[in-house]
């Protein structure tokens, strides 16, 4: 093999084969905006766009009749992004300053051997699948909140904003910590330096120093974690519930965007009933939300990244 | 101990504000210190939580009782009623209907079916007496494990006991757990369907995203010329990696099912869509790994007279290889533990039967601990979080799979 002749043919149709196999990841991201557009155009024929995007009402299981049809005002979009806006919200409290704090720990602070330590550790956190975070919220953590609610008197619902958020907090930490001590590392040593000289404290330097200079990289790190929490799902599927109340108490149950495409497509049903579309329709939106936020934060990031370069 | 040269004494206005400052810094350090330990803590509950669930399905209760298979059962085609008569002959005293009733509620239906297949398998033993353990019911099962949550009554624990007394009540290693797919029955109930859906949906997933993302990853980072088009295509890979998975599974539902028909619910569709999920992971990291080989060798490969082609297929893929397989592994890990596209294509029902093929329905492990977690039932909360412990057991041994590659593969270029 290593004395084999150049043949011009075979590497022409093998660089083909290789550009082709290239744009089939083009194709997938094609597909899924045409299958899932497609598919909410259906919907927003039954349904008009202003219903679903105003409407304060959702509960798509009782326009499941024909006649009934999806005017009737039940695919209210509203209390279902606000619950997940809501989540996402209570996961970034949890996961911006716990993520932060570790990754200015990690890369300001630590030595090589408990970086050696953390790092792992934080990697195996980030490796549980979400489903077993989903189950441990369900069975372990929801159970404790309402527990520790009726001891001081609050209604915590058995299924809540808060549970499924706080939990997925947790699991975006290490997904924070690792983009942040990536962008903190791109910080040049002579910044560091310049500051400790002049006797800023280590705090004083990473407060007014390092995450000045890597504040467009921790923003497109908070981004990046904002969307991965709007999309997540089974977490919310196990532990928010799926009654569409719209409320801003974080103790009551409230549903997701995510876990209503689950419940309206699992299950057999009709592909063309109007409930199966609604998945589509939402499945729209959410993909039109991360892909916006994807799109700004690499942005950031990317151009974060060639100024230190 | 003194961090600064300069000796400032702390009860001038100057050593005040030192004094603050350091005060400062050590809270800054704690609150450090406090992020990961919460997110260390957090994973050491978990995991305890999921084991001291989950440990006690890998045992099952089981009774001893005295058995004669008669005649008249046999030919009723009614296995459970040996164990009827036998419970009955065990405890005479009990007279009421509804007490007998809950009386038989301490046995599984499982013994049913393990009578029959005995007597299929050896007619000769119709009439004899004999003693055979059969597994407890679920909540008999329960109780005896010490679960609060079991639901018997009083007169249940009593009997419970009174078998104990005898030896006739003793807990044995699950076989049944990773033998048996998916059951009604929660005692019943074990991995084996859904590993092997994983398995099989891994092996689709592999055979699909390794070549494709291989020759995306080779063409970007050694033959596409820099232009507007390959900008395209990397913005599109990064991200296509930041997608929801979810989205996956509705292109999957919408394109594989809807446009091309293949089966739902089979392992096929699970793992082409999967693959599309693990793509960019595995495109991301190969182009990596083929960016830490030195230009060098390519250099030397072409003066030598190798065509761009050669110098790719013979030198830079070969030794690139140990990055990729870590990369791939990492990408298996990642499909192995995924749920919310696989619940989009059907991957969800109810399925008791090992799958035959890559076409036949299926489930997957992590959809099963989904399912079983969304039982009230308190024996199938134990069984989902004795599949969550293998599922990780897994997971950690595919992480390691590809440690120890890197390690021992790893090229170090200086």
């Amino acid at each position: 093999m290593f004395f084999s002749r150049q043949r011009p043919g075979f590497e022409r149709a093998l660089r083909i084969l290789l550009a082709a196999a290239t744009c089939v990841s083009i194709l997938i991201t094609v597909s899924i905006i045409a299958s899932v557009l497609f598919e909410a155009l259906r919907f927003f024929k039954l349904v008009p766009l202003t219903d679903f995007l105003f409407g304060l009402k959702w509960s798509p299981q009782t326009a499941l009749t024909a006649d009934q049809g999806g005017s009737s005002g039940a695919f209210g979009a509203i209390p279902v992004f606000l619950g997940t806006f809501m989540i996402t919200a209570i996961a970034m409290l949890v996961a911006i300053p716990a993520g932060l704090m570790s990754a200015i720990y990690i890369s300001e602070y630590s030595g090589p051997r408990a970086r050696g330590i953390i790092k792992p550790g934080l990697e195996i956190l980030a490796g549980i699948p979400s489903v077993v975070y989903g189950y441990f919220a369900a069975t372990a953590f929801a159970p404790f909140l309402q527990h520790l609610g009726a001891g001081i008197g609050l209604t915590v619902a058995s299924e809540s904003a808060f549970a499924a958020g706080a939990i997925m907090g947790i699991m975006i930490i290490p997904f924070v910590t690792s983009l942040s001590d990536d962008v903190m590392n791109a910080v040049p040593n002579s910044l560091r330096a310049g500051s400790l000289a002049l006797g800023a404290t280590r705090s004083e330097t990473v407060k007014k120093v390092v995450i000045p200079a890597a504040l467009p990289g921790i923003m497109g790190a908070a981004l990046l974690a904002v969307s991965r929490g709007i999309g997540e799902t089974m977490i919310v599927v196990m532990a928010a519930g799926l009654a569409a109340n719209l409320t801003l108490n974080p103790f009551s149950s409230v549903t997701a965007v995510t876990a209503q495409i689950v419940t309206l497509l699992t299950g057999d049903q009709e592909f063309n009933s109007s409930k199966t579309l609604a998945a589509f329709a939402l499945g729209f939106t959410l993909f039109l939300m991360t892909l916006a936020l994807n799109v700004a934060a690499l942005a950031i990031v990317k151009k974060y990244r060639e100024q230190y370069e | 101990m003194n961090k600064h040269p300069l000796i400032i004494d702390k009860n001038t206005a100057a050593g005040a504000l030192l004094k603050k400052r350091e005060a400062k810094e050590l809270r800054f350090r704690i609150y450090g210190i406090l992020a990961i330990t919460l997110a260390f803590g957090f994973l050491g509950l978990l995991l305890s939580s999921v084991a001291a669930k989950g440990y006690t399905a890998f045992l099952e209760t089981r009774i001893k009782l005295p058995i004669t298979i008669s005649a008249e059962a046999t030919s009723a085609d009614d296995y459970f009623r040996p164990v009827q008569e036998s419970l009955k002959k065990h405890f005479p005293e009990i007279k009421e209907r509804a007490e007998i009733l809950s009386m038989y509620a301490l046995v599984s239906h499982d013994a049913e079916i393990q009578l029959k297949k005995m007597a299929e398998a050896d007619p000769s033993i119709i009439g004899k007496p004999m003693e055979i353990w059969f597994k407890a019911s679920s909540e008999a099962d329960m109780y005896y494990k010490g679960r609060t949550s079991a639901r018997l009554n009083d007169n249940q624990i009593k009997w419970l006991m009174a078998l104990k007394k005898q030896g006739r009540v003793q807990k044995f290693f699950s076989t049944g757990f990773f033998t048996h797919g998916d059951s009604r029955m929660a005692e019943r109930s074990g991995i084996l369907s859904s590993l092997t859906g994983s398995i099989f949906t891994i092996i689709c997933c592999m055979l699909a995203a390794f070549p494709l993302g291989l020759m995306t990853a080779v063409y970007l980072e050694e033959f596409a010329r820099k232009n507007w088009f390959s900008e395209i295509l990397e913005v599109n890979i990064n991200n296509l990696a930041a997608v929801p998975s979810i989205m996956f599974g509705l292109l999957g539902l919408a394109v594989y099912i809807n446009f091309f028909g293949l089966p739902r619910s089979s392992a096929l569709v699970g793992g082409l869509t999967l693959a599309l999920l693990i793509l960019p992971i595995i495109v991301i990291t190969t182009r990596n790994s083929l960016r830490a080989v030195p230009q060098s060798i390519r250099d030397a490969a072409v003066a030598l007279g190798a065509s761009k082609m050669q110098a790719t297929l013979h030198h830079t893929i070969p030794l690139a290889m140990p990055g990729i397989m870590t990369g791939t592994i990492l990408g298996v890990s990642r499909a192995m533990g995924e749920t919310a596209p696989l619940l989009m294509i059907g991957m969800v029902a109810f399925i008791a039967d090992v799958p035959r093929n890559i076409f036949s329905p299926a489930t997957a492990l992590p959809v099963q601990i989904f399912l079983w977690s969304n039982s009230p039932e308190a024996g199938f909360a134990e069984r989902a979080s004795a599949a969550i412990m293998v599922l990780l057991i897994f997971l950690v041994m595919i992480n390691s799979l590809a440690i120890f590659l890197r390690k021992k593969f790893e090229v170090k270029w200086a």
